[in-house]
């Protein structure tokens, strides 16, 4: 079965997986910093070139009790654990959008710890459960 | 070897198989349908648009699974040339756009109430969109290349090209920051998803995989008269 025409194509399939897959990875690797959807706060204190006039995405979670909202604009804190960044915006939020929970921002840095967004996201958590399960864990945890 | 596949005897057992499915396939799709519509409870924070999920996740899965079955067939077609696997290639394809675009959308309806956006350019849900351009270029070349063995070399190509994409969809959410989330079900078989919507989740997935069985069946079996039509009695 194995005759000198099958070995060929052998080899040639497994020379273009090889080099399909490095090729691939190459792209993949130098494009990193365009592939990321949002930069964390910790990303943005460790960056050196950041032009402000630009649009990024900040994201992370809401500080817990940093939301302040008033009647012109939202204030809140993105924080990954180990940096912060203040964040103001005017307009609605989504639904998800709450103490605890995961964000992006869309909008433009006014220096290292502020940014001032025009669109917001509500990022979701892969946990998915019933209503009753979560007032359960939470009277466990008091 | 091949010889179960064999597209002459297989006909009677095409014809009993499709039969077997249609008589038990809409019985468990209202089974399946009011697990997930009705039985099941909303999520906690998403509220009722959790049931899109039951669609969302099997399409997607299947899509993945049809690429990477199309691909494989097409590895052994290209290097031991059994054309009866490019029939099977040739039924899965538009299964698997079909599927893979409904992931696309059924994600974006669910998008819009929890994200707040229908669309973004995130790695997972780009990734899944170059999934479809090479559905679409696999079937095209199928379409527009009238010699038949040009036509498969191509699409073979096409598929191995295509496979690269598969594990980079897997794993996008892992690699870089998306909008999207991580998978609730790990590999190694935890998950982060509630019985309660694991079952009609599963259930969802059976009847849509019963789909697609029937319709590659169905396919299949065009693609055999096709042949039998032209007059070629070995393939």
């Amino acid at each position: 079965m194995l005759t000198k025409k099958v070995k060929k194509r052998v080899s040639f399939l497994s020379l273009l997986l090889i080099f399909l897959v490095l090729g691939v990875f190459f792209i993949l690797k130098s494009l990193t910093s365009n592939i990321l959807y949002f930069k964390s706060p910790t990303d943005i204190q460790l960056s050196q070139d950041i032009i402000s006039s630009k649009k990024i995405r900040v994201g992370g979670m809401v500080k817990k009790n940093s939301i302040d909202i008033n009647n012109q604009e939202i204030k809140f804190i993105i924080t990954d654990l180990k940096n912060e960044i203040f964040v103001s915006y005017r307009g609605t939020v989504p639904n998800l959008f709450s103490e605890g929970k995961g964000v992006v921002a869309e909008g433009k840095l006014k220096d290292k710890n502020f940014f001032v967004a025009d669109r917001i996201l509500a990022k979701h958590d892969e946990k998915y459960m019933p209503p009753e399960l979560k007032d359960l864990m939470q009277n466990n945890v008091k | 070897m091949f010889d179960l596949i064999n597209p002459s005897k297989i006909f009677l057992w095409i014809e009993k198989l499709i039969n077997f499915i249609n008589s038990i396939f809409f019985i468990l799709l209202i089974i399946a349908l009011t697990f997930a519509l009705i039985l099941s409870p909303p999520d906690y924070l998403q509220g009722d648009s959790v049931r899109i999920m039951y669609v969302h996740v099997p399409s997607a899965w299947i899509g993945l699974a049809s690429f990477t079955v199309i691909a494989l067939l097409s590895i052994l077609s290209f290097i031991f040339k059994i054309k009866n696997l490019n029939l099977i290639t040739k039924s899965i394809a538009p299964i698997g756009l079909l599927f893979t675009c409904l992931a696309i959308i059924t994600g974006s309806i669910w998008g819009q109430p929890t994200w707040g956006t229908w669309w973004a350019w995130d790695a997972r849900i780009t990734s899944m969109l170059v999934l479809s351009i090479f559905y679409v270029l696999f079937i095209l070349a199928h379409k527009l290349i009238e010699k038949e063995d040009l036509a498969i070399k191509v699409s073979n190509i096409i598929a191995v090209i295509g496979v690269i994409n598969i594990p980079v969809i897997r794993y996008s959410v892992d690699w870089w920051n998306t909008l999207h989330q991580p998978s609730s079900i790990k590999i190694d078989g935890t998950s982060s998803i509630h019985p309660s919507m694991m079952l009609p989740l599963m259930l969802m997935l059976l009847v849509l995989l019963l789909y697609c069985a029937l319709i590659l069946l169905m396919k299949y079996k065009t693609e055999i008269i096709r042949i039998k039509k032209k007059n070629i009695k070995r393939i």
